[in-house]
């Protein structure tokens, strides 16, 4: 089965252990993601490459109940939508990146939760090929409450 | 500098109005604002419109009188209107212009906003993977708030309601039925922990203000209200705001705290000097954090005066006294000046069942949206 990423330059793939690409600042050392050419913080132009922490805590949270308008690019219709969360999650002390989580339930959710990194497949194309986006899931098995 | 002061304001119903063009509507907005203000439109010096959908807004001239005078458009995301204000005000400030006319006008479709990513500096696949959505932000950004302040989502119901309530008083607004704080709360969740009806509609309509020298303004009115303040801000680095895929661990206030503090200043007034106050309630959440960014309390004790009914009309702190955004749907451009038109209504005494209470003095106006643009506004008698 061919697996591609869903756009180039996020993640590592394919790969053992993937990981989110991001830009860290030669100057200032402030990490954006995705990679940006130049630096939020201090406007240098010197940003390199950097591989962001595999693991990390959720430092915020909401749910997606409702179908996206486009440019989503799911597949879904609202009739099989299937609703999801998204978490702000802080990579060690480096950044904090916006990512779709694995548990959806808002009684499976915590603020502090420990999280890592999963490359999940997002669509499945036509003709087979599964395109494979990002998310972050509960690093030790959750409870059904709080 | 100049001070300036609203001699008219005139707004068009916020709402659906099937084939009718937002261009229309700022023309009657304008119509209206000039016939509060007892000018002519030939008597207009320039002008700055301000809109999302419409291109042009100036062709408004086509259905007021081609003058030829400037007229000069803006956009600047949920801060469109006050960007027209403050540009218009700071044209007499600096002795440019004596009389000009800031408008705002919109016509959305239905559902929340949507666009190009890229156009917000955010990657194209932001949105494809379903993050492109100003509601996800404000769920996200209202979550940590209640967690970290001790808010409750009965607290968010409460805010809904007493928009719902104050729409049903005001004969412009787009939602005029009440609703129960449980109905609300028991509205499909869109964006835990905000409710559909915790939620404004993008919607259509029109608002308009005129402003002339502050020294001429009773040439026109007995009752000039005076722009004490305007100031516009975008995001710090450190500030988590819409439309980012990413948000630095260092922190920084929201541009509001910013913007807030700088008219403060320039206006010589403390938020304990206001007596009448409009914040974007993009959503109940919106409004909640709001009141403490501008300075009305304290991060948390927003719980205990919304349960004391502190924010109602006949409150110590009336916020969104017309149904703020809840109430009256979001038509971009106008939503500014459609908060302006309602201080300046308080500030005279002229609310009808809605004003508040005694001789309110001091009118606060305040904006945001994406990607990280506020802007407020501080008016006096």
């Amino acid at each position: 089965m061919t697996q591609i990423a869903f756009a180039p330059d996020v993640f590592t793939w394919p790969a053992d252990d993937p990981a989110l690409i991001g830009s860290r600042c030669q100057q200032c050392a402030a990490v954006t993601f995705p990679e940006q050419p130049s630096c939020p913080r201090c406007g240098s132009v010197e940003m390199a490459r950097h591989l962001l922490p595999r693991e990390g805590t959720l430092w915020t949270w909401t749910t997606q109940a409702f179908l996206p308008k486009e440019p989503y690019a799911s597949g879904e219709t609202p009739e099989t939508f299937t609703p999801f969360a998204v978490g702000l999650v802080q990579l060690g002390d480096e950044v904090r990146v916006e990512g779709r989580l694995t548990v959806a339930d808002p009684a499976r959710i915590s603020f502090g939760m420990r999280l890592r990194l999963v490359i999940f497949p997002f669509r499945t194309d036509e003709d087979g090929t599964q395109v494979m986006s990002y998310a972050f899931t509960p690093v030790e098995p959750v409870e059904g409450n709080r | 500098m100049t001070d300036v002061a609203i001699i008219g304001v005139g707004i068009h119903p916020f709402g659906r109005f099937g084939d009718k063009s937002a261009i229309q509507m700022g023309a009657e907005a304008i119509r209206a604002a000039l016939a509060d203000a007892g000018v002519e439109w030939k008597q207009v010096q320039f002008a700055f419109g301000g809109s999302r959908e419409v291109d042009n807004p100036d062709a408004v001239v086509g259905l007021l009188g081609l003058t030829g005078i400037p007229f000069m458009d803006v956009y600047n995301g949920c801060a469109t209107a006050a960007t027209a204000l403050e540009l218009t005000a700071d044209a007499i400030r600096y002795g440019k212009y004596d009389l000009g006319v800031a408008v705002g006008m919109d016509k959305h479709s239905h559902g929340a906003f949507t666009a190009d990513p890229v156009h917000y500096s955010a990657p194209s696949w932001y949105g494809d993977i379903g993050h492109f959505l100003t509601t996800k932000f404000f769920g996200m950004k209202i979550n940590r708030y209640m967690h970290d302040h001790g808010i409750s989502a009965q607290t968010l119901a409460r805010v809904a309601a007493k928009n719902y309530r104050n729409g049903g008083l005001n004969p412009n607004a787009f939602r005029r039925k009440p609703l129960t704080e449980q109905q609300i709360l028991d509205s499909k969740m869109l964006n835990y922990p905000l409710t559909n009806y915790m939620f404004c509609s993008p919607d259509e309509g029109a608002a308009a203000v005129v402003l002339c020298r502050a020294d001429i303004a009773h040439r026109y009115t007995s009752h000039p209200i005076l722009l004490r303040a305007t100031a516009l801000r975008t995001r710090s680095y450190g500030a988590h705001e819409v439309h980012a895929t990413w948000a630095a661990v260092e922190h920084t206030p929201a541009p509001t705290v910013y913007a807030s503090r700088a008219a403060y200043e320039t206006a010589g007034i403390g938020p304990e000097d206001v007596d009448v106050i409009q914040l974007q309630d993009t959503d109940a959440g919106a409004e909640i954090i709001h009141m403490a960014e501008n300075g009305f309390c304290a991060d948390g004790d927003q719980e205990k005066l919304l349960a004391e009914g502190a924010t109602e009309i006949s409150g110590r702190l009336p916020v969104n006294t017309d149904g703020g955004l809840i109430a009256n749907g979001e038509p971009i451009g106008a939503s500014g000046l459609r908060q302006i038109h309602e201080l300046v209504r308080q500030l005279r005494g002229q609310a009808g069942d809605r004003q508040v209470p005694g001789t309110p003095r001091v009118g606060y106006a305040q904006l945001y949206g994406a990607p990280g643009t506020a802007g407020v506004s501080i008016l006096s008698t």
